[in-house]
């Protein structure tokens, strides 16, 4: 139940949806996105999916996890599968508008000037977080229609007793789910990409890389889900395909990563709350993506498959990676978003919370996973006590670290100070405009003559002498 | 607070705008042009909003082959592990039937084109929904004999459950063949009848005469849904319908 409401009710939507809606047609110079009743469907969408979800939450859960693994899920479990599977189902669709009316934006709404190489690096993420969305989802949307219509129907797709392949499940479910971290922490990159450049006060380095980087991680995610496979069954001349194209994402990552570091380096840096996120997700995310490469290598996946070394490891992407860049992006945006000044120590102060409670809660599940313990079971012999109380009491300081932002955030709205266009001294169409911005964004479509972050030496600044 | 941050930057913050025309950025009234009455408020001109339209249903369309293409994965997979179950089963449907609605939609195709070429040649609203009521009057047949179809089914215990049931050789096979027919024939008939709902949609602003050579876009995208939905069907006609053809 945490996995079905986090993945397609939290990480999948939350940055293309908060901030990408808002930022996608301001980046590019048009008034909105193409489809703007489809962008309202979709919200409908989402909401009518969270309903079957919420149903299925409150009537007593689902007992098959996110990945609603076959046979189990269609012939034994007796919880309430259906309507979380339908609530998986629908949402999807809302998942699959948004991606559709991105990139229908991206290619044809570009202002005047707008060239492709001078898009923000938030709009590439958006990009190939959008291609993914259109390819991966209705693959997931027909595979859990298929769960539906084997457990009410009886129809032998997936039950061996009726004839089919449970493996076929685990496949076409894979299929879309490894892309679909792709599309959760894709979109945190490209926020990552600004926030580095605003508040280091540098243009990025090695632009056509972070672009490239983009889209490569969403064709190459595509080839990499056998990876989640390796102890079902699979040939082992499979299991080294992808293994080996498992390895090959993190070339891309790993480019994103460096062009970041060396775009702070000799920076004008300034530690406001957006900056102290990307430093969180630049180093959180290294270490998630270093031990995805530990678990994508076939033997050491063997020692710790379905141990909670796994939960550390996507955990310290989804949360270190996805969520850091979330509340960055939302630090960065919120006086653009709302046109209010939250306080900036509490929000200096809650960053490093958030950073802390992280760490005590995720890190010691590597060590508790390396030497044994099992996921998905309460219990646990006395050896991995410690280790849980300490990821326990990180939990409880991660969530004071989540809920004072929602205080000042609320806080703000009400008494904050009025917002100027450029709060931050950003450069980029969204920082020219009021805070928050008129309904059509622009009066008229701009035309643009330059990209964005290029900042100019002081000497060389509009009135200065 | 927030505004004080720009201290820490060298300089003050007077950048140069990045846009040449200062207008667009500085809130104020809208200038007022003569635009097509179509055209919706966030668009520049009607060339835009035509091709944001076209491509919107392309992407579209993609999404679908990809919806369609996990059934299309397990009848790969089924039909590779059992390819003579899948023939004997194959074997029990009609292909006669089969072949009759391939040619109704194929002529469906041809009307719904006709149906476009009429909008966009300005050709009278009566012919427009002449054409457009044809495409539904041979999507409706081809339901109609999807129904025979279906019913024949039933009744000989061909629908997968426990009433299933099965004297050939392989009636494990068999059994994941039938589940895979109505699962795929019955997502494609649901194609079908979301695109009679939207035919019917078109018809009726073709009769109010909504479409002529500068507007025809609704005419074209729904043209191209309806010849996606044609197209998934010649897929499935051989590979559900003809695999079993010479299989006594
Ligand atoms: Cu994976």
């Amino acid at each position: 139940m945490h996995g079905v409401v986090m993945v397609f009710f939290f990480l999948i939507p939350s940055i293309p949806a908060v901030l990408g809606n808002f930022l996608v047609p301001i980046m590019i110079g048009a008034k909105d996105l193409a489809f703007p009743r489809i962008n309202l469907l979709s919200w409908y969408i989402y909401v009518l999916g969270g309903v079957f979800t919420l149903f299925a939450a409150l009537s007593g859960g689902v007992d098959t996890g996110w990945t609603f693994y076959t046979p189990y899920s269609t012939a034994a479990s007796n919880s309430h599968v259906m309507s979380a599977a339908l609530g998986v189902f629908i949402t999807g669709f809302s998942s699959i508008l948004t991606g559709l009316n991105f990139i229908v934006t991206i290619h044809r709404m570009r202002a005047p000037g707008m060239t492709w190489f001078r898009l923000p690096l938030f709009i590439w993420a958006h990009y190939a977080t959008s291609l993914i969305m259109i390819l991966g989802t209705p693959v997931i949307a027909i595979t859990v229609l298929m769960v539906a219509a084997e457990r009410a129907l009886h129809l032998g797709i997936f039950d061996p007793a009726l004839g089919g392949d449970p493996v076929l499940f685990q496949h076409l479910f894979w299929f879309y789910s490894h892309p679909a971290v792709y599309i959760m922490i894709l979109p945190a990159m490209g926020v990552i990409s600004e926030i580095v450049q605003a508040f280091s006060r540098k243009n990025i380095f090695g632009y056509s890389f972070i672009a490239f980087s983009s889209l490569a991680i969403a064709v190459i995610g595509f080839f990499v889900w056998g990876h989640h496979l390796f102890v079902a069954g699979q040939s082992v001349y499979a299991g080294l395909i992808f293994s080996f194209i498992s390895f090959l994402v993190a070339i891309p990552s790993a480019i994103k990563v460096f062009n970041w570091t060396a775009t702070i380096y000799k920076g004008s840096v300034s530690l406001d709350s957006p900056m102290l996120y990307a430093f969180g997700f630049i180093g959180l995310f290294t270490i998630g993506g270093l031990t995805g490469l530990v678990l994508a290598t076939m033997g050491i996946d063997i020692h710790v498959h379905d141990t909670y070394f796994v939960v550390a490891h996507f955990h310290y992407i989804m949360v270190g990676g996805a969520i850091m860049g979330y509340l960055g992006g939302l630090h960065y945006w919120w006086p653009k978003m709302t046109g209010k000044l939250y306080s900036e120590a509490w929000s200096k102060f809650s960053a490093l919370i958030v950073f802390v409670g992280f760490n005590l809660t995720f890190f010691p599940q590597f060590i508790a996973g390396y030497i044994g313990m099992p996921r998905r079971y309460h219990a646990y012999p006395p050896e991995f006590q410690v280790l849980n109380v300490l990821s326990s009491a990180g939990a409880s300081i991660l969530a004071v670290g989540y809920i004072i932002p929602l205080i000042y955030f609320m806080y703000s709205l009400v008494a904050g100070e009025k917002a100027a266009n450029d709060p931050w001294g950003s450069r980029g169409l969204e920082w020219e405009i009021p805070s928050p911005p008129p309904t059509e964004n622009f009066t008229v479509t701009p035309v643009v003559t330059e990209g964005t972050h290029q900042y100019v030496h002081p000497s060389q600044e509009v009135g200065v002498a | 607070m927030l505004d004080r941050h720009a201290e820490h930057f060298p300089g003050p913050i007077h950048q140069p705008p990045l846009v040449a025309n200062v207008d667009a950025i500085q809130p104020g009234v809208h200038a007022e042009h003569a635009y097509h009455p179509r055209l919706q408020h966030h668009f520049d001109d009607m060339e835009q909003q035509v091709e944001a339209s076209t491509l919107g249903m392309w992407v579209f369309l993609v999404t679908e082959i990809m919806f369609f293409g996990g059934l299309f994965m397990a009848y790969l997979v089924y039909r590779w592990a059992s390819p003579t179950g899948f023939q004997e089963a194959s074997n029990h449907l009609n292909v006669t039937w089969g072949a009759v609605n391939t040619a109704v939609l194929i002529c469906s195709s041809l009307t719904m084109a006709l149906g476009v070429r009429a909008a966009q040649t300005s050709a009278p609203a009566r012919t427009q929904v002449g054409w457009i009521v044809a495409t539904m009057v041979l999507g409706a047949a081809f339901l109609g004999v999807k129904v025979i179809e279906y019913t024949d089914k039933f009744t000989h215990h061909l629908v997968p459950g426990p009433n299933f049931v099965w004297e050939g050789q392989y009636p494990a096979a068999a059994e994941i063949f039938y589940s895979l027919y109505f699962c795929m024939t019955g997502l494609h008939a649901l194609h079908m009848i979301i695109g009679l709902g939207i035919m019917t949609v078109i018809a009726i602003m073709a009769w109010r005469g909504q479409f002529d050579s500068t507007y025809y876009t609704p005419v074209e995208v729904s043209g191209l849904y309806w010849h996606f939905v044609d197209i998934v069907w010649i897929f499935l006609f051989p590979l559900l319908y003809l695999i079993g053809y010479h299989y006594h």
